[in-house]
């Protein structure tokens, strides 16, 4: 019997809800994966046969372009059947409950769900409720997690930095509503990164935010020095609506990543951003745009994770 | 060398068949030749084949994970390991390398992904072992070290060691 609900009993990955909890094997069984799923993405056919017959159904209950069309062109790549479902705009607003969804939708033969939804533990809800056959991706609920957007992180920052023992990473930005964040610092410490800071206003960071292994940094220049990964957060303008902020041109004085605060970190520094970006509030063009940006890898390096996400879960 | 199953002696040196099959393709070769070793013996294999025939010839690895007919029943295998094929696969002469010619499901396998990269000119296949009996599939080789019968009971497969020097050995199917 396991306690952690994403495991099968002989400890191999069933679902992915989040990284929390994961053993370091997992998570570099899954980036070793998405390795050998890179050279698919160069041959003549972009295809492998591996999930032929399969459903997959992407449930999205939030909207999403990148995630969504990265987990779409991921399971096409695997031969899979790919039904997207924008729920917000069907079903729910009609008054069925997300229970009775699912049930619907294993009804027309699903073999796995890739859900994003609001609701913080949406995923793992669908998950205790599927027949045992069926496998549920966890692809961003509410605040809690988004361990895809977390591997694929990982794989970006093992690709140009090789190894995650000796590294210095900063996370800068808007940790308190980021799923992504939590996702990221649970991945970085499983994998033995040394030292994990967030660099963040205190209205923006979550209570105790420490005991997840952090450094926390309320200046931004102190905390990007000598970093080997900066990691820039989306700030949702909601947020400023909620007077957490005072303005979005004071939030880019403070904590923008601008050319001259990037010179802190060392030299060969990659910069990364899960998107999308908001250019002029949390990263300046020049940034975005610059020599040292991995964003666009980041997204590349998305479909890979995700495929290897989908075929290791579809074959436990 | 030193490997540590008696069972290695009395098996045929990995060595000589090597030697052997580059004897046999070299004349074959043409300049459209590239050689292909699939994981992970037929890997080593290659690049022990390789400076015999040709060390200028390109070659490459293929997993083939991800066609394989049994991933229903056992799921992705443990170690994937990349495919690089750092040549084109179009109207190439492909010399596929294996260490063990059994069911003939691996090498279909390996065509399927072959295929996916390209259409080569032709496909030929070389073995170290030929393990007669028990092939499922009309598959045979082009070039082969020795053919051997195993007990049914028993696995035949490539080893290396640390100094990356290839031995054949036996293993019980548990």
């Amino acid at each position: 019997m396991t306690l952690n609900p994403q495991l099968n009993t002989d400890g191999s990955l069933r679902h992915l809800l989040t990284i929390d909890g994961l053993p370091r094997a997992i998570l570099t069984h899954i980036l070793d994966t998405a390795e050998s799923f890179i050279a698919v993405s160069e041959q003549e056919v972009k295809k492998v046969p591996l999930l032929r017959g399969k459903a997959i159904f992407n449930l999205f209950f939030e909207p999403s372009t990148r995630t969504r069309t990265t987990f779409e062109i991921a399971a096409k790549r695997l031969s899979a059947d790919v039904i997207n479902l924008n729920i917000s705009a069907s079903s729910q607003s009609k008054g069925e409950t997300l229970l009775d969804t699912v049930d619907n939708l294993a009804a027309m033969q699903a073999d796995m769900f890739v859900v994003r939804h609001a609701q913080s533990g949406a995923a793992h809800m669908i998950a205790r409720h599927v027949a045992p056959h069926i496998h549920v991706v966890n692809a961003g609920d509410g605040r809690h997690a988004h361990p895809t957007q977390g591997l694929l992180d990982m794989f970006t920052i093992r690709k140009y930095k090789g190894e995650f023992h000796n590294l210095r990473v900063a996370i800068v930005g808007d940790v308190l509503h980021s799923r992504v964040a939590r996702s990221q610092i649970h991945a970085l410490t499983t994998l033995g990164v040394p030292e994990v800071r967030v660099i963040a206003p205190q209205t923006l960071l979550p209570t105790a935010v420490e005991q997840m292994g952090v450094h926390v940094y309320h200046d931004m220049r102190q905390g990007l020095r000598d970093v080997d990964v900066v990691i820039m957060l989306r700030l949702q303008n909601e947020r400023m609506r909620g007077a957490r902020l005072p303005s979005a041109q004071e939030y880019f004085k403070y904590y923008g990543l601008t050319q001259d605060k990037l010179a802190l970190a060392r030299p060969d520094a990659i910069v990364m951003h899960p998107g999308p970006m908001n250019r002029g509030v949390e990263i300046d063009s020049a940034v975005a745009d610059g020599k040292q940006s991995v964003i666009l890898p980041q997204v590349t390096y998305g479909i890979a994770v995700r495929m290897a996400v989908m075929s290791i879960l579809a074959g436990n | 060398m030193n490997l540590p199953d008696d069972d290695v002696l009395t098996l045929p040196n990995a060595d000589t068949l090597i030697a052997q099959l580059a004897a046999a393709i070299k004349p074959l070769l043409t300049e459209n030749s590239v050689l292909v070793g699939m994981h992970t013996g037929g890997v080593w294999a290659a690049e022990h084949l390789h400076p015999l025939l040709n060390p200028a010839m390109p070659h490459g690895s293929l997993d083939i994970s991800f066609y394989r007919d049994d991933f229903e029943r056992i799921g992705l295998h443990a170690q994937v390991k990349p495919t690089r094929l750092p040549f084109e696969v179009e109207g190439r002469d492909i010399l596929l390398v294996d260490d063990v010619l059994y069911t003939g499901r691996s090498v279909r396998a390996a065509m399927n992904a072959l295929f996916d990269y390209g259409r080569p000119a032709c496909i030929r296949l070389a073995v170290l072992i030929d393990r007669i009996g028990d092939r499922q599939l009309p598959i045979a080789a082009d070039f082969v070290g020795a053919a051997l019968r195993v007990p049914a009971h028993q696995h035949i497969h490539l080893v290396r060691d640390e100094d990356a020097n290839l031995g054949l050995k036996l293993v019980d199917i548990k």
